[in-house]
């Protein structure tokens, strides 16, 4: 049990899931605080989703408010930034390129893709932490760096 | 402030040692430091270096009082990994959500008695640039701008990585620029060049003491270090 779970934090890090910034979040959780990570991913999901809401509110406007658009996506970027999702984040610059460049149709492929990676790694999250929550908190003691 | 550091020159003559653990041994007497003072007895035994090496580690657990950081950022999730970060980092830390709510802290740190509060002292604010009303720019400007408020150290923190902001900042009075998201490295370095800076003034102010006391003493202050944006 202790290799799956070793293995599929593995897999977030080989696939590029997620960045070096989670690792940075996992070296602040200690026995004093040893929930911190799943604590700030669940503030994550929790916030977020009411950016994503404005966005596609946002998004459903005519005429498109780019200004805008790039205001509420940065402020997603920045989150996302710092839990260290990384495909998340790399369709938010992508977004914010569509955005510069005034691009309606880029706006909303990029933003569908964005959504797409947020469930997507919303889910692999959720089943790690619990496999997590299974192994004890050993776990965290025999993790390799 | 006590410092935590001790930068002596290299110096031949014995006397720019004995001069220093004088000062030591008077700052220790007040505060009844008694291994500090047993130390430097023991200094015609033991050589400078030992017992210097002595007296830092003493004072470095005689000082158990942390810094205060006041964090600034509107975001939910970078107010809990920078407040996470700074504790980890053994600061004291407040945490507010906007500029407005930080002036509003920082005024009323004004208006205690600092003698008496000394746990609510600021010594360094962190404050996000982009936020909603009023910016970390904006409150920068407002806080060196205030006589009460310039000489706490303001950190800018930004997701954005533009030299004419980064410049502007700096400028300002920015004490750094970092880039986010904030690593635990950089509060770190913020930490050694904050205790430095502490330790510099404290050095000043004693070189001026000596100086008004006619003091022969050749040692000089340090020199204030240039302040450069870690990108």
């Amino acid at each position: 049990m202790h290799r799956l779970v070793a293995n599929t934090r593995k897999s977030f890090f080989d696939q590029g899931y997620l960045d070096e910034q989670f690792v940075q979040l996992e070296e602040l959780q200690d026995n004093s605080n040893p929930n911190f990570v799943e604590e700030v991913v669940t503030l994550f999901y929790r916030d977020s989703a009411r950016l994503l809401y404005n966005l596609d509110q946002a998004l459903e406007k005519r005429p498109l408010d780019f200004n805008k658009l790039d205001s509420l996506m940065h402020q997603f970027k920045g989150s996302c930034s710092s839990i260290g999702a990384k495909k998340v984040k790399i369709e938010c610059t992508n977004f914010k390129a569509y955005c510069n460049a005034r691009n309606a149709e880029g706006c909303k492929r990029t933003f569908h893709h964005a959504k797409r990676e947020y469930t997507t790694l919303k889910k692999k999250l959720e089943s790690y932490f619990q496999m997590l929550r299974q192994v004890g908190p050993t776990e965290m003691a025999c993790r390799p760096r | 402030m006590l410092p935590l550091h001790f930068f002596l020159p290299a110096h031949p003559h014995i006397y720019t040692y004995l001069h220093f653990f004088h000062h030591i041994y008077n700052i220790s007497n007040t505060l009844s430091l008694i291994k500090i003072r047993v130390s430097i007895s023991h200094f015609q035994i033991q050589s400078p270096m030992e017992t210097m090496n002595i007296c830092c580690d003493q004072l470095k657990s005689a000082n158990s009082k942390e810094l205060h950081v006041l964090a600034v950022d509107d975001s939910n999730i970078d107010r809990k990994v920078i407040e996470r970060l700074l504790k980890v980092s053994s600061f004291k830390v407040t945490v507010v959500d906007s500029g407005s709510r930080a002036l509003q802290y920082l005024g009323l740190e004004e208006d205690t008695n600092s003698a008496q509060f000394d746990d609510l002292k600021v010594n360094l604010i962190m404050t996000d640039y982009s936020m909603p009303g009023m910016t970390g720019f904006e409150l920068l400007k407002k806080i060196k701008n205030s006589s009460t408020l310039r000489e706490i150290p303001v950190v800018i923190m930004s997701s954005e990585n533009i030299l004419t902001r980064i410049d502007r900042c700096l400028e300002e009075g920015a004490e750094d620029y970092l880039l986010k998201p904030v690593k635990l490295s950089d509060v770190r370095r913020l930490k050694d060049s904050i205790l430095k800076s502490e330790g510099d003034e404290f050095r000043q102010t004693q070189s001026q003491k000596r100086k008004r006391n006619d003091d022969p003493s050749p040692v000089s202050p340090q020199k204030p270090t240039q302040k450069l944006a870690r990108l």
